[in-house]
Protein backbone atom coordinates (compact mmCIF):
# COMPACT_ATOMS: atom_id res chain seq x y z
CA UNK A 1 0.00 0.00 0.00
CA UNK A 2 2.69 2.46 1.08
CA UNK A 3 4.96 1.27 -1.72
CA UNK A 4 2.24 1.67 -4.32
CA UNK A 5 1.51 5.18 -3.04
CA UNK A 6 5.18 6.02 -3.30
CA UNK A 7 5.28 4.66 -6.88
CA UNK A 8 2.21 6.70 -7.75
CA UNK A 9 3.78 9.80 -6.17
CA UNK A 10 6.97 9.49 -8.17
CA UNK A 11 5.10 8.96 -11.43
CA UNK A 12 3.00 12.06 -10.66
CA UNK A 13 6.20 14.12 -10.61
CA UNK A 14 6.81 13.72 -14.35
CA UNK A 15 3.57 12.35 -15.73
CA UNK A 16 0.83 13.74 -13.51
CA UNK A 17 -2.79 12.76 -13.84
CA UNK A 18 -3.59 16.49 -13.91
CA UNK A 19 -3.55 18.59 -17.07
CA UNK A 20 -0.09 20.01 -17.71
CA UNK A 21 1.00 23.21 -19.37
CA UNK A 22 4.46 22.91 -20.94
CA UNK A 23 6.65 25.91 -21.62
CA UNK A 24 9.31 25.26 -24.24
CA UNK A 25 12.66 26.95 -24.92
CA UNK A 26 10.82 29.99 -26.33
CA UNK A 27 9.21 30.69 -22.94
CA UNK A 28 11.89 30.46 -20.25
CA UNK A 29 11.21 31.52 -16.69
CA UNK A 30 13.69 33.96 -15.16
CA UNK A 31 14.21 32.88 -11.57
CA UNK A 32 15.15 35.07 -8.62
CA UNK A 33 18.25 32.86 -8.30
CA UNK A 34 19.45 34.58 -11.48
CA UNK A 35 19.12 31.69 -13.93
CA UNK A 36 16.63 30.77 -16.61
CA UNK A 37 14.48 27.71 -16.15
CA UNK A 38 13.61 26.09 -19.44
CA UNK A 39 11.82 24.01 -20.39
CA UNK A 40 9.41 23.65 -17.50
CA UNK A 41 5.87 22.55 -16.83
CA UNK A 42 2.96 23.43 -14.58
CA UNK A 43 0.36 20.86 -13.50
CA UNK A 44 -3.02 22.21 -12.55
CA UNK A 45 -6.66 21.43 -11.87
CA UNK A 46 -9.67 23.56 -12.75
CA UNK A 47 -13.26 23.45 -11.57
CA UNK A 48 -16.33 25.18 -12.97
CA UNK A 49 -16.55 27.24 -16.15
CA UNK A 50 -14.82 30.44 -17.16
CA UNK A 51 -17.49 32.96 -18.11
CA UNK A 52 -17.47 34.87 -21.38
CA UNK A 53 -16.04 38.02 -19.83
CA UNK A 54 -13.37 35.87 -18.13
CA UNK A 55 -14.11 37.70 -14.93
CA UNK A 56 -15.08 34.83 -12.62
CA UNK A 57 -11.70 33.12 -12.14
CA UNK A 58 -10.40 32.32 -8.68
CA UNK A 59 -6.82 31.17 -8.19
CA UNK A 60 -6.18 28.98 -5.16
CA UNK A 61 -2.59 28.84 -3.92
CA UNK A 62 -1.57 25.78 -1.95
CA UNK A 63 0.54 25.50 1.18
CA UNK A 64 3.97 23.90 1.78
CA UNK A 65 2.94 20.29 1.29
CA UNK A 66 -0.29 20.87 -0.59
CA UNK A 67 -0.94 20.31 -4.26
CA UNK A 68 -3.29 21.19 -7.10
CA UNK A 69 -5.93 18.67 -6.02
CA UNK A 70 -7.87 21.19 -3.98
CA UNK A 71 -11.37 19.92 -4.68
CA UNK A 72 -11.03 16.43 -6.15
CA UNK A 73 -9.82 13.13 -4.79
CA UNK A 74 -6.05 13.08 -4.52
CA UNK A 75 -4.56 10.61 -7.04
CA UNK A 76 -1.79 9.61 -4.61
CA UNK A 77 -3.61 9.33 -1.30
CA UNK A 78 -7.13 8.70 -2.57
CA UNK A 79 -8.36 11.23 0.01
CA UNK A 80 -10.72 14.14 -0.72
CA UNK A 81 -9.21 17.42 -1.96
CA UNK A 82 -7.47 19.45 0.73
CA UNK A 83 -9.97 22.31 0.71
CA UNK A 84 -13.20 20.55 -0.20
CA UNK A 85 -14.82 22.00 2.94
CA UNK A 86 -14.62 25.36 1.20
CA UNK A 87 -14.57 24.72 -2.54
CA UNK A 88 -17.01 22.82 -4.72
CA UNK A 89 -20.49 22.95 -6.24
CA UNK A 90 -22.77 24.91 -3.90
CA UNK A 91 -19.93 25.49 -1.43
CA UNK A 92 -18.71 28.90 -0.23
CA UNK A 93 -16.34 29.07 -3.18
CA UNK A 94 -19.05 27.83 -5.49
CA UNK A 95 -17.67 26.10 -8.56
CA UNK A 96 -21.10 26.46 -10.19
CA UNK A 97 -20.42 30.22 -10.20
CA UNK A 98 -16.68 30.55 -10.27
CA UNK A 99 -13.90 29.13 -12.38
CA UNK A 100 -11.40 27.83 -9.83
CA UNK A 101 -7.78 27.19 -10.80
CA UNK A 102 -5.23 25.51 -8.58
CA UNK A 103 -1.74 24.66 -9.79
CA UNK A 104 1.07 22.69 -8.25
CA UNK A 105 3.75 25.24 -7.34
CA UNK A 106 7.06 25.38 -9.12
CA UNK A 107 9.44 23.20 -7.11
CA UNK A 108 6.56 20.92 -6.08
CA UNK A 109 6.38 17.21 -6.69
CA UNK A 110 2.98 16.55 -8.23
CA UNK A 111 3.63 17.48 -11.82
CA UNK A 112 5.04 20.99 -11.91
CA UNK A 113 8.77 21.18 -12.50
CA UNK A 114 10.57 20.38 -9.26
CA UNK A 115 13.60 18.50 -7.97
CA UNK A 116 11.95 15.12 -8.65
CA UNK A 117 11.28 16.03 -12.30
CA UNK A 118 13.57 14.78 -15.00
CA UNK A 119 16.25 17.27 -15.94
CA UNK A 120 16.16 17.35 -19.75
CA UNK A 121 19.89 18.15 -19.83
CA UNK A 122 20.86 14.92 -18.07
CA UNK A 123 17.86 12.63 -18.36
CA UNK A 124 18.06 12.17 -14.57
CA UNK A 125 16.02 13.76 -11.79
CA UNK A 126 17.07 17.34 -11.07
CA UNK A 127 17.76 16.77 -7.40
CA UNK A 128 19.70 19.76 -6.11
CA UNK A 129 20.61 20.87 -9.64
CA UNK A 130 17.30 22.72 -9.75
CA UNK A 131 17.92 26.36 -8.83
CA UNK A 132 16.38 27.49 -5.54
CA UNK A 133 12.79 28.56 -6.16
CA UNK A 134 11.20 31.59 -4.48
CA UNK A 135 7.60 32.52 -3.78
CA UNK A 136 7.90 35.12 -6.54
CA UNK A 137 9.10 32.44 -8.97
CA UNK A 138 6.04 30.34 -8.12
CA UNK A 139 3.82 33.33 -8.80
CA UNK A 140 5.58 34.12 -12.09
CA UNK A 141 4.80 30.59 -13.25
CA UNK A 142 1.17 31.01 -12.14
CA UNK A 143 0.97 34.23 -14.14
CA UNK A 144 1.95 32.27 -17.25
CA UNK A 145 -0.78 29.74 -16.48
CA UNK A 146 -3.37 32.49 -16.00
CA UNK A 147 -2.22 34.08 -19.28
CA UNK A 148 -2.78 30.73 -20.96
CA UNK A 149 -6.44 30.94 -19.97
CA UNK A 150 -6.65 34.46 -21.39
CA UNK A 151 -7.56 35.88 -18.00
CA UNK A 152 -6.51 39.50 -17.52
CA UNK A 153 -7.81 39.93 -14.01
CA UNK A 154 -8.44 37.23 -11.45
CA UNK A 155 -11.59 37.76 -9.43
CA UNK A 156 -9.85 36.44 -6.34
CA UNK A 157 -6.54 34.93 -5.29
CA UNK A 158 -6.67 33.02 -2.04
CA UNK A 159 -4.59 30.66 0.02
CA UNK A 160 -3.32 29.87 3.48
CA UNK A 161 0.18 29.74 4.93
CA UNK A 162 2.66 29.46 2.02
CA UNK A 163 -0.41 29.90 -0.20
CA UNK A 164 -1.06 33.19 1.58
CA UNK A 165 2.48 34.32 0.79
CA UNK A 166 1.74 33.72 -2.89
CA UNK A 167 -1.48 35.73 -2.53
CA UNK A 168 0.49 38.66 -1.09
CA UNK A 169 3.08 38.35 -3.83
CA UNK A 170 0.35 38.37 -6.48
CA UNK A 171 -1.33 41.43 -4.97
CA UNK A 172 1.97 43.25 -4.66
CA UNK A 173 3.53 42.39 -8.03
CA UNK A 174 0.39 42.23 -10.17
CA UNK A 175 -2.13 44.52 -8.45
CA UNK A 176 -4.01 45.26 -11.66
CA UNK A 177 -4.61 41.54 -12.18
CA UNK A 178 -6.04 40.82 -8.74
CA UNK A 179 -9.54 42.11 -7.98
CA UNK A 180 -9.62 40.64 -4.48
CA UNK A 181 -7.08 38.88 -2.29
CA UNK A 182 -7.63 36.53 0.63
CA UNK A 183 -4.40 35.70 2.45
CA UNK A 184 -5.10 33.39 5.40
CA UNK A 185 -2.88 32.43 8.36
CA UNK A 186 0.18 33.88 6.74
CA UNK A 187 2.84 36.57 7.01
CA UNK A 188 4.67 39.06 4.83
CA UNK A 189 7.90 37.41 5.91
CA UNK A 190 9.03 34.20 7.50
CA UNK A 191 10.01 34.76 11.11
CA UNK A 192 13.30 33.67 12.61
CA UNK A 193 11.50 30.98 14.63
CA UNK A 194 9.86 29.63 11.48
CA UNK A 195 13.16 29.53 9.63
CA UNK A 196 14.56 27.68 12.64
CA UNK A 197 11.89 24.99 12.46
CA UNK A 198 12.42 24.60 8.73
CA UNK A 199 16.15 24.23 9.23
CA UNK A 200 15.54 21.39 11.71
CA UNK A 201 13.43 19.68 9.07
CA UNK A 202 15.99 20.12 6.33
CA UNK A 203 18.81 18.87 8.52
CA UNK A 204 16.75 15.79 9.37
CA UNK A 205 16.32 15.04 5.65
CA UNK A 206 19.96 15.64 4.84
CA UNK A 207 21.15 13.55 7.81
CA UNK A 208 19.36 10.49 6.42
CA UNK A 209 22.02 8.22 4.84
CA UNK A 210 19.59 7.52 2.00
CA UNK A 211 19.46 11.19 1.00
CA UNK A 212 22.77 10.70 -0.87
CA UNK A 213 23.48 14.38 -1.43
CA UNK A 214 20.06 14.74 -3.00
CA UNK A 215 20.65 12.04 -5.66
CA UNK A 216 18.55 9.36 -3.96
CA UNK A 217 16.09 8.97 -6.85
CA UNK A 218 18.93 8.00 -9.20
CA UNK A 219 19.85 5.20 -6.77
CA UNK A 220 16.26 4.09 -6.28
CA UNK A 221 16.34 5.11 -2.62
CA UNK A 222 14.40 7.56 -0.49
CA UNK A 223 15.35 9.35 2.75
CA UNK A 224 12.13 8.30 4.40
CA UNK A 225 13.31 8.42 8.00
CA UNK A 226 14.70 11.92 7.71
CA UNK A 227 11.66 13.26 5.92
CA UNK A 228 9.35 11.63 8.46
CA UNK A 229 11.21 13.33 11.32
CA UNK A 230 10.99 16.66 9.45
CA UNK A 231 7.26 16.20 9.08
CA UNK A 232 6.81 15.24 12.73
CA UNK A 233 8.58 18.37 13.93
CA UNK A 234 6.68 20.57 11.49
CA UNK A 235 3.36 18.99 12.35
CA UNK A 236 3.70 20.12 15.96
CA UNK A 237 3.94 23.71 14.73
CA UNK A 238 0.67 23.32 12.81
CA UNK A 239 -1.25 22.50 15.99
CA UNK A 240 -1.41 24.15 19.38
CA UNK A 241 -0.59 23.06 22.89
CA UNK A 242 -4.25 23.33 23.86
CA UNK A 243 -5.39 21.19 20.94
CA UNK A 244 -2.71 18.57 21.57
CA UNK A 245 -3.73 18.42 25.20
CA UNK A 246 -7.40 18.20 24.29
CA UNK A 247 -6.86 15.41 21.75
CA UNK A 248 -4.12 13.36 23.39
CA UNK A 249 -3.28 14.61 26.86
CA UNK A 250 -0.87 12.11 28.39
CA UNK A 251 -2.99 9.19 27.21
CA UNK A 252 -1.17 5.93 26.56
CA UNK A 253 -1.29 4.15 23.21
CA UNK A 254 -2.86 0.66 23.33
CA UNK A 255 -1.39 -0.07 26.74
CA UNK A 256 -2.25 0.39 30.36
CA UNK A 257 1.18 1.21 31.78
CA UNK A 258 4.45 2.78 30.74
CA UNK A 259 6.82 0.24 29.16
CA UNK A 260 10.08 1.79 30.38
CA UNK A 261 11.34 1.77 26.82
CA UNK A 262 11.34 3.96 23.74
CA UNK A 263 8.38 2.54 21.93
CA UNK A 264 5.47 4.94 21.35
CA UNK A 265 3.99 4.78 24.84
CA UNK A 266 1.98 7.96 24.40
CA UNK A 267 -0.79 8.55 21.92
CA UNK A 268 0.84 11.74 20.74
CA UNK A 269 3.99 9.82 19.81
CA UNK A 270 2.03 7.28 17.88
CA UNK A 271 0.06 10.04 16.16
CA UNK A 272 3.21 11.90 15.09
CA UNK A 273 4.88 8.72 13.84
CA UNK A 274 1.80 8.02 11.75
CA UNK A 275 1.87 11.59 10.36
CA UNK A 276 5.54 11.17 9.45
CA UNK A 277 5.06 7.78 7.81
CA UNK A 278 2.10 8.71 5.66
CA UNK A 279 3.78 11.93 4.55
CA UNK A 280 6.85 10.24 3.07
CA UNK A 281 4.64 8.17 0.79
CA UNK A 282 3.27 11.21 -0.92
CA UNK A 283 6.01 13.81 -0.83
CA UNK A 284 9.47 14.14 -2.31
CA UNK A 285 12.20 14.92 0.22
CA UNK A 286 14.09 17.34 -2.03
CA UNK A 287 10.87 19.13 -2.83
CA UNK A 288 10.43 19.60 0.91
CA UNK A 289 13.84 21.30 1.01
CA UNK A 290 12.88 23.62 -1.85
CA UNK A 291 9.45 24.51 -0.46
CA UNK A 292 10.77 25.34 3.00
CA UNK A 293 13.55 27.43 1.48
CA UNK A 294 11.06 29.39 -0.61
CA UNK A 295 9.12 30.30 2.51
CA UNK A 296 12.29 31.21 4.43
CA UNK A 297 13.38 33.59 1.67
CA UNK A 298 10.03 35.37 1.55
CA UNK A 299 10.22 38.94 2.85
CA UNK A 300 7.88 41.25 1.00
CA UNK A 301 8.95 44.41 2.85
CA UNK A 302 12.61 43.75 2.06
CA UNK A 303 11.68 43.64 -1.63
CA UNK A 304 10.32 47.19 -1.21
CA UNK A 305 13.05 49.04 0.61
CA UNK A 306 12.05 47.69 4.01
CA UNK A 307 8.63 49.37 4.08
CA UNK A 308 5.78 46.90 3.70
CA UNK A 309 3.25 49.62 2.81
CA UNK A 310 5.31 50.33 -0.33
CA UNK A 311 4.51 46.81 -1.53
CA UNK A 312 0.90 47.91 -1.91
CA UNK A 313 1.12 51.56 -2.99
CA UNK A 314 -1.95 52.65 -4.91
CA UNK A 315 -3.52 49.21 -4.86
CA UNK A 316 -7.17 48.90 -5.84
CA UNK A 317 -7.34 45.26 -4.75
CA UNK A 318 -9.84 44.42 -2.00
CA UNK A 319 -8.17 42.48 0.79
CA UNK A 320 -9.48 40.21 3.50
CA UNK A 321 -7.04 38.73 6.00
CA UNK A 322 -7.80 35.92 8.39
CA UNK A 323 -5.76 34.76 11.37
CA UNK A 324 -6.33 32.29 14.21
CA UNK A 325 -5.86 32.96 17.91
CA UNK A 326 -3.90 29.75 18.56
CA UNK A 327 -1.67 29.90 15.45
CA UNK A 328 1.88 30.22 16.72
CA UNK A 329 3.47 29.69 13.31
CA UNK A 330 1.80 32.79 11.86
CA UNK A 331 0.43 34.58 14.90
CA UNK A 332 -2.20 37.29 14.54
CA UNK A 333 0.51 39.96 14.84
CA UNK A 334 1.85 38.88 11.44
CA UNK A 335 -1.53 39.53 9.84
CA UNK A 336 -1.95 42.74 11.77
CA UNK A 337 1.30 44.16 10.44
CA UNK A 338 0.07 43.47 6.90
CA UNK A 339 -3.23 45.18 7.77
CA UNK A 340 -1.37 48.23 9.07
CA UNK A 341 0.67 48.37 5.89
CA UNK A 342 -2.49 48.12 3.79
CA UNK A 343 -4.09 50.89 5.85
CA UNK A 344 -1.08 53.07 5.28
CA UNK A 345 -1.38 52.35 1.56
CA UNK A 346 -5.05 53.35 1.70
CA UNK A 347 -6.19 49.90 0.62
CA UNK A 348 -9.61 48.36 1.15
CA UNK A 349 -9.02 45.76 3.82
CA UNK A 350 -10.98 43.50 6.13
CA UNK A 351 -9.35 41.53 8.88
CA UNK A 352 -10.80 38.87 11.13
CA UNK A 353 -9.14 36.89 13.85
CA UNK A 354 -10.88 33.59 14.49
CA UNK A 355 -11.05 32.22 18.01
CA UNK A 356 -9.98 28.57 17.93
CA UNK A 357 -7.57 26.21 19.68
CA UNK A 358 -6.79 24.30 16.47
CA UNK A 359 -3.62 26.23 15.64
CA UNK A 360 -2.23 27.00 12.21
CA UNK A 361 -4.02 24.12 10.49
CA UNK A 362 -7.38 25.68 11.42
CA UNK A 363 -7.45 27.23 7.96
CA UNK A 364 -7.92 23.76 6.43
CA UNK A 365 -10.69 22.78 8.82
CA UNK A 366 -14.38 23.36 9.29
CA UNK A 367 -14.30 26.79 10.98
CA UNK A 368 -17.76 28.36 10.68
CA UNK A 369 -16.61 31.89 11.57
CA UNK A 370 -13.88 31.75 8.93
CA UNK A 371 -16.45 30.51 6.41
CA UNK A 372 -18.80 33.37 7.32
CA UNK A 373 -16.04 35.92 6.80
CA UNK A 374 -14.90 34.41 3.50
CA UNK A 375 -18.48 34.10 2.32
CA UNK A 376 -19.31 37.74 3.16
CA UNK A 377 -16.11 38.98 1.56
CA UNK A 378 -16.55 36.96 -1.63
CA UNK A 379 -20.22 38.00 -1.93
CA UNK A 380 -19.48 41.70 -1.60
CA UNK A 381 -16.48 41.47 -3.95
CA UNK A 382 -18.66 39.63 -6.48
CA UNK A 383 -21.24 42.43 -6.33
CA UNK A 384 -18.51 45.00 -6.87
CA UNK A 385 -17.16 42.97 -9.80
CA UNK A 386 -20.63 42.73 -11.34
CA UNK A 387 -20.83 38.98 -10.88
CA UNK A 388 -24.47 38.24 -10.09
CA UNK A 389 -25.46 35.60 -7.58
CA UNK B 1 -17.06 48.91 21.07
CA UNK B 2 -20.46 47.81 19.99
CA UNK B 3 -21.21 46.48 23.46
CA UNK B 4 -21.50 49.86 25.09
CA UNK B 5 -23.40 51.53 22.34
CA UNK B 6 -26.50 53.48 23.32
CA UNK B 7 -29.52 53.13 21.02
CA UNK B 8 -28.36 54.59 17.74
CA UNK B 9 -30.63 57.62 17.62
CA UNK B 10 -27.75 59.51 16.01
CA UNK B 11 -27.47 57.27 12.92
CA UNK B 12 -29.73 59.25 10.62
CA UNK B 13 -28.18 62.55 11.68
CA UNK B 14 -24.66 61.21 11.13
CA UNK B 15 -25.64 59.77 7.76
CA UNK B 16 -27.14 63.12 6.79
CA UNK B 17 -23.73 64.77 7.12
CA UNK B 18 -21.96 62.39 4.73
CA UNK B 19 -21.55 63.43 1.10
CA UNK B 20 -22.64 60.69 -1.35
CA UNK B 21 -19.82 58.73 -2.97
CA UNK B 22 -17.19 59.85 -0.47
CA UNK B 23 -14.52 57.81 1.31
CA UNK B 24 -15.58 57.10 4.88
CA UNK B 25 -13.82 55.50 7.84
CA UNK B 26 -16.14 54.46 10.66
CA UNK B 27 -14.18 54.17 13.89
CA UNK B 28 -15.95 51.85 16.28
CA UNK B 29 -18.16 50.37 13.61
CA UNK B 30 -19.91 47.88 15.90
CA UNK B 31 -21.91 45.37 13.91
CA UNK B 32 -21.71 47.55 10.79
CA UNK B 33 -25.13 49.19 11.00
CA UNK B 34 -23.93 52.67 10.07
CA UNK B 35 -21.48 51.50 7.40
CA UNK B 36 -24.16 49.44 5.74
CA UNK B 37 -26.57 52.37 5.86
CA UNK B 38 -23.95 54.64 4.30
CA UNK B 39 -23.11 52.12 1.58
CA UNK B 40 -26.74 51.53 0.73
CA UNK B 41 -27.99 55.12 0.84
CA UNK B 42 -24.87 57.16 0.08
CA UNK B 43 -22.84 54.74 -2.05
CA UNK B 44 -19.76 55.56 0.02
CA UNK B 45 -16.44 53.73 -0.16
CA UNK B 46 -16.65 52.65 3.47
CA UNK B 47 -14.10 51.16 5.86
CA UNK B 48 -14.41 50.29 9.50
CA UNK B 49 -12.28 49.84 12.60
CA UNK B 50 -13.83 47.89 15.45
CA UNK B 51 -12.43 46.71 18.76
CA UNK B 52 -14.62 43.68 19.41
CA UNK B 53 -13.81 40.62 17.35
CA UNK B 54 -17.45 39.60 17.32
CA UNK B 55 -18.40 42.94 15.79
CA UNK B 56 -15.66 42.68 13.16
CA UNK B 57 -16.62 39.16 12.16
CA UNK B 58 -20.25 40.24 11.81
CA UNK B 59 -19.24 43.20 9.64
CA UNK B 60 -17.04 41.12 7.35
CA UNK B 61 -19.75 38.49 7.03
CA UNK B 62 -22.02 41.35 5.91
CA UNK B 63 -19.49 42.17 3.22
CA UNK B 64 -18.10 45.32 4.85
CA UNK B 65 -14.39 46.24 4.86
CA UNK B 66 -13.73 46.23 8.57
CA UNK B 67 -10.62 45.40 10.56
CA UNK B 68 -10.13 44.56 14.19
CA UNK B 69 -8.31 47.34 15.95
CA UNK B 70 -8.18 49.86 18.75
CA UNK B 71 -8.98 53.53 18.13
CA UNK B 72 -6.45 54.45 20.80
CA UNK B 73 -3.61 52.68 19.00
CA UNK B 74 -4.39 51.84 15.41
CA UNK B 75 -5.45 55.18 13.94
CA UNK B 76 -1.74 56.01 13.73
CA UNK B 77 -1.41 53.65 10.77
CA UNK B 78 -3.78 55.60 8.52
CA UNK B 79 -2.36 58.21 6.14
CA UNK B 80 -3.09 61.95 6.41
CA UNK B 81 -6.39 62.98 4.80
CA UNK B 82 -6.91 59.43 3.51
CA UNK B 83 -10.66 59.79 3.98
CA UNK B 84 -13.28 62.42 3.22
CA UNK B 85 -15.09 61.64 6.47
CA UNK B 86 -13.98 59.88 9.61
CA UNK B 87 -16.92 58.97 11.84
CA UNK B 88 -16.67 58.34 15.56
CA UNK B 89 -20.17 57.53 16.68
CA UNK B 90 -20.86 56.86 20.37
CA UNK B 91 -17.29 55.79 20.94
CA UNK B 92 -15.35 58.86 22.11
CA UNK B 93 -16.33 58.39 25.74
CA UNK B 94 -14.97 54.82 25.70
CA UNK B 95 -11.49 55.71 24.46
CA UNK B 96 -8.51 55.94 26.80
CA UNK B 97 -7.24 59.15 25.26
CA UNK B 98 -10.11 61.09 23.65
CA UNK B 99 -7.92 64.08 22.89
CA UNK B 100 -5.42 61.99 20.92
CA UNK B 101 -8.22 60.11 19.17
CA UNK B 102 -9.92 63.34 18.13
CA UNK B 103 -6.59 64.71 16.94
CA UNK B 104 -6.11 61.59 14.81
CA UNK B 105 -9.62 61.87 13.35
CA UNK B 106 -8.85 65.42 12.24
CA UNK B 107 -5.57 64.28 10.71
CA UNK B 108 -6.97 61.27 8.83
CA UNK B 109 -10.21 62.84 7.63
CA UNK B 110 -10.91 65.96 5.64
CA UNK B 111 -13.94 66.08 7.95
CA UNK B 112 -14.63 64.37 11.23
CA UNK B 113 -18.10 63.44 12.45
CA UNK B 114 -18.28 62.87 16.19
CA UNK B 115 -21.34 61.91 18.17
CA UNK B 116 -21.46 61.30 21.91
CA UNK B 117 -23.85 61.20 24.84
CA UNK B 118 -24.01 64.55 26.62
CA UNK B 119 -23.12 64.27 30.29
CA UNK B 120 -24.52 67.74 30.83
CA UNK B 121 -28.08 66.54 30.19
CA UNK B 122 -30.49 67.58 32.94
CA UNK B 123 -31.31 64.01 33.94
CA UNK B 124 -27.63 63.32 34.58
CA UNK B 125 -27.29 66.55 36.55
CA UNK B 126 -30.43 65.84 38.51
CA UNK B 127 -29.37 62.31 39.36
CA UNK B 128 -26.04 63.51 40.70
CA UNK B 129 -27.61 66.51 42.45
CA UNK B 130 -30.53 64.73 44.10
CA UNK B 131 -29.19 61.25 44.74
CA UNK B 132 -25.54 62.14 45.12
CA UNK B 133 -24.67 59.06 43.07
CA UNK B 134 -23.21 58.46 39.64
CA UNK B 135 -26.15 58.52 37.25
CA UNK B 136 -27.54 55.29 35.84
CA UNK B 137 -30.17 56.07 33.24
CA UNK B 138 -31.88 54.20 30.45
CA UNK B 139 -29.30 55.45 27.98
CA UNK B 140 -26.32 55.19 30.31
CA UNK B 141 -27.19 51.91 32.00
CA UNK B 142 -23.81 51.04 33.57
CA UNK B 143 -22.70 51.36 37.16
CA UNK B 144 -19.58 53.44 37.73
CA UNK B 145 -17.45 50.34 38.37
CA UNK B 146 -18.31 48.41 35.23
CA UNK B 147 -18.87 51.12 32.65
CA UNK B 148 -16.78 51.05 29.48
CA UNK B 149 -17.51 54.76 29.24
CA UNK B 150 -14.49 56.13 31.03
CA UNK B 151 -14.33 59.64 29.59
CA UNK B 152 -17.71 61.31 29.65
CA UNK B 153 -17.97 64.93 28.62
CA UNK B 154 -20.59 67.59 28.16
CA UNK B 155 -21.27 69.48 24.96
CA UNK B 156 -19.39 72.47 26.39
CA UNK B 157 -16.42 70.28 27.37
CA UNK B 158 -16.28 68.91 23.87
CA UNK B 159 -16.36 72.37 22.32
CA UNK B 160 -13.45 73.41 24.52
CA UNK B 161 -11.48 70.41 23.35
CA UNK B 162 -12.22 71.30 19.72
CA UNK B 163 -10.84 74.79 20.42
CA UNK B 164 -7.71 73.34 21.96
CA UNK B 165 -7.13 71.13 18.93
CA UNK B 166 -7.73 73.94 16.48
CA UNK B 167 -10.80 72.25 15.01
CA UNK B 168 -13.49 74.21 13.25
CA UNK B 169 -17.07 73.25 14.05
CA UNK B 170 -18.83 73.11 10.70
CA UNK B 171 -22.14 71.87 12.06
CA UNK B 172 -23.47 70.86 15.43
CA UNK B 173 -26.72 69.19 16.37
CA UNK B 174 -28.20 68.21 19.70
CA UNK B 175 -30.75 65.43 19.92
CA UNK B 176 -33.31 64.64 22.56
CA UNK B 177 -34.00 61.17 23.90
CA UNK B 178 -36.00 60.25 20.79
CA UNK B 179 -33.35 61.37 18.37
CA UNK B 180 -35.28 64.52 17.52
CA UNK B 181 -33.22 67.62 16.78
CA UNK B 182 -33.40 70.35 19.34
CA UNK B 183 -34.23 73.73 17.81
CA UNK B 184 -31.34 75.24 15.90
CA UNK B 185 -31.84 78.71 17.27
CA UNK B 186 -31.37 77.67 20.87
CA UNK B 187 -28.28 78.89 22.75
CA UNK B 188 -25.48 76.48 23.73
CA UNK B 189 -26.48 76.32 27.39
CA UNK B 190 -29.89 75.09 26.31
CA UNK B 191 -28.38 72.31 24.18
CA UNK B 192 -26.04 71.41 26.97
CA UNK B 193 -29.00 71.07 29.33
CA UNK B 194 -31.58 69.40 27.11
CA UNK B 195 -29.47 67.60 24.54
CA UNK B 196 -29.06 63.91 25.28
CA UNK B 197 -26.84 63.30 22.27
CA UNK B 198 -24.64 65.65 20.30
CA UNK B 199 -23.40 65.28 16.73
CA UNK B 200 -20.54 67.47 15.48
CA UNK B 201 -19.13 67.94 12.01
CA UNK B 202 -15.54 69.17 12.32
CA UNK B 203 -12.55 69.95 10.18
CA UNK B 204 -9.07 71.32 10.61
Amino acid sequence: MAASRARQASSEADQPSSPVLRFGPDQPLRLDAGTLLSPFQIAYQTYGTLNEARSNAILVCHALTGDQHVANNNPVTGKPGWWEVLIGPGKIIDTDRFFVICSNVLGGCLGSTGPASTNPATGKPYGLDLPVITIRDMVRAQVMLVDHFGIDKLFCVLGGSMGGMQVLEWASSYPERVFSALPIATGARHSSQNIAFHEVGRQAVMADPNWLGGKYLEQGKRPEKGLAVARMAAHITYLSEAALHRKFGRNLQDRTALTFGFDADFQIESYLRHQGMTFVDRFDANSYLYMTRAMDYFDLAADHGGRLADAFTGTKTRFCLVSFTSDWLFPTEESRSIVHALNAAGASVSFVEIETDRGHDAFLLDEPEMFAAISGFIASAARARGLGA
Amino acid sequence: MSVNRAPRVDLEVVAGLIVPGSRVLDVGSGDGELLELLQDTKQVDGRGLELSQRGVNECVARGLSVIQGDADKDLAFYPDKGFDFVVLSQTLQATRNPKLVLDELLRIGKHAVVSFPNFGHWRVRLSLFVNGRMPVTKDLPYSWYDTPNIHFCTIRDFMNLCDELGATVEKATALDANGQRIGLSMPWWFWNFFGQQAVFLLRR
